[in-house]
């Protein structure tokens, strides 16, 4: 099958690829670019743990056709990482027990980023509403919503 | 339509590790020439903790800051046998078998240090911060550290030790089925609080009061953590989750997360826990074991909750709007239960 020759910026660095037509962006991440931090859960939209930003806005990667990001903006969780300091998030997920197993962080990290990018200070139930495409089998969502309302400012609830 | 509370109770004995024992796991200990030291397990982390857990408990045992302990998990190459993560089994057959292979370890480490210091080993301690010192005496010491350099370069001596943990597997009694079945129990009990619609046999979660008692909680923040993380299991068995929906007969069953349904982030309700701490004699530091069992005690009590609210009996995992309907629809109507 033909390859399209794919230009985008990936984590504030331009990238080029060749793509299979259908190739999705999931799939062109981890195994064409070598970004590794968004996982493959499901596939289909289910679990969210592949969710990236595309011009800022919160997308399920494995439902997004590669072709589609040429010339956008994609932010993976990578993109989170300052050297050996911990970006905020990490921080507040760190100190609040979010992850146990971690599959579901990568994307509960990327769906809390695109909320406090738009609204520094949600509510508890905003921040329900902003993770609940992401499915988490280990936490019960509680220290998950209780690490993005400290890294809000916001009052976490014992 | 009416939306019908109700409350349900149930608790737990809960036997640690594989039922009748016979479930042996294995851990070795050996120190590095950077006086850091190296837990080998193939034991696995799901995300429960293990790994931290076994490494305060190496830690302790040796006497050394936790920061100089390195726990490689999960490889059956580089790791001893054990028998698995499940049964809450982790920080009581894991953590005594790594104690005893850390016990090990500290007697050789004792002994390479007092060759160094020129006493005796019994005269010796560890002061948690990384070196040994002679009893009341604490300015003739040494650094782990060099303990380790000196007994690997110099005494031509490895730091290290071995352990296993084994509960020796109890034979049943054919005549009269007499067994020992665990050498300790956690124990739980949980009220859950539900709310029924008697329209479309929808349960919703409104909140749950738990007391657990399961030895000494090694580690608080995890010990919580599995608690919180665990009963949203049990209620997502309870209410939800199935690879079998119309048991025996395989087809419609669930493709992907759209039909195999978890509770999500909006589900979820407040949950007050209590932790009691009674020590084990056989745990190590008196630990039993929160895993699994935090996740049991949900089933009965949702079940018992939703009886309590609208009066019907359901004895088949998942309690799925369409058995709630069904069972009403029997019984005539919803049958609120004097509020307990
Ligand atoms: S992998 Fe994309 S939603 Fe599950
Ligand atoms: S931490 Fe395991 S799925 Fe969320």
């Amino acid at each position: 099958m033909a390859k399209t020759a794919l230009q985008f910026r990936h984590n504030g660095s331009d990238v080029a690829i060749f793509v299979d037509g259908g190739t999705n962006l999931l799939v062109a991440l981890r195994e064409l670019i070598g970004d590794m931090t968004p996982k493959f859960g499901c596939g289909q939209g289910g679990c969210g743990t592949c969710s990236v930003l595309i011009d800022g806005e919160l997308h399920l990667s494995c439902l997004t056709l590669a072709e589609t990001v040429a010339g956008r903006s994609v932010e993976t969780l990578d993109s989170l990482k300052q050297g050996p300091n911990l970006h905020p998030l990490q921080r507040a997920f760190a100190e609040n027990f979010a992850a146990q197993c971690g599959y579901c962080t990568p994307g509960m990290l990327m769906a809390a980023k695109a909320l406090l990018d738009r609204n520094p200070s949600p509510s508890r139930a905003e921040i329900v509403e902003a993770i609940s495409g992401n499915i988490c089998r280990c936490t019960g969502y509680e220290p998950i919503i209780n690490a993005i309302l400290a890294a809000s400012g916001g009052r976490v609830s014992a | 339509m009416t939306r019908h509370r109700g409350r349900g109770i149930a608790s737990v004995n809960y036997p640690i590790g594989m039922n009748l024992g016979g479930d042996p796991s294995q851990a070795l200990v050996h120190s590095n020439p950077s006086g850091k030291f190296t837990v080998a397990l193939s034991s696995i982390d799901l995300g429960q903790g293990m790994k931290s857990v076994t490494r305060q408990i190496c830690a302790e045992t040796l006497g050394v800051p936790v920061e100089d302990v390195y726990v490689d998990t999960a490889d059956s190459d580089t790791g001893p046998h054990c028998m698995g993560s499940f049964a809450s089994r982790g920080t009581h057959r894991v953590g005594n078998a790594v104690m005893a292979a850390a016990r090990e370890a500290r007697g050789v480490m004792m002994e390479a240090a007092a060759e160094e210091l020129e006493v005796s080993a019994a005269d010796l301690e560890t002061d948690g911060r990384g070196n040994i010192h002679v009893k009341g005496a604490p300015h003739r010491s040494i650094s782990t550290k060099d303990v380790a350099i000196a007994a690997q370069f110099k005494q031509g001596k490895t730091i290290s030790g071995r352990g296993i943990f084994l509960v020796p597997l109890s034979n049943v009694d054919p005549e009269t089925g007499e067994m020992s079945p665990a050498t300790c129990y956690a124990h739980a009990c949980l009220v859950a609080e539900v709310e029924v619609d008697d329209e479309t046999g929808e349960v919703t979660m409104i909140r749950m009061d738990s007391a657990y008692e399961l030895g000494r909680a090694l580690n608080p923040r995890l010990v919580e953590q599995q608690l919180v993380g665990g009963a949203w299991m049990g209620v997502s068995h309870a209410l939800y989750e199935t690879p079998e929906p119309y048991y025996p007969d395989p087809v419609h069953g669930p493709r992907d997360f759209v039909e195999y349904i978890m509770p999500g982030p909006g589900d979820i309700c407040p949950h007050d826990i209590a932790v009691l701490e009674r020590p084990a004699p056989d745990g190590p530091f008196g630990a039993k074991g929160p895993g699994e069992m935090c996740a049991n005690p949900v089933l009965p009590a949702v079940a018992n909750a939703i009886f309590n609210a609208v009066g019907v009996r359901i004895d088949d995992l998942p309690i799925t709007p369409e058995k709630v309907l069904r069972a009403i629809k029997a019984e005539g109507g919803a049958r609120p239960q004097a509020r307990r």
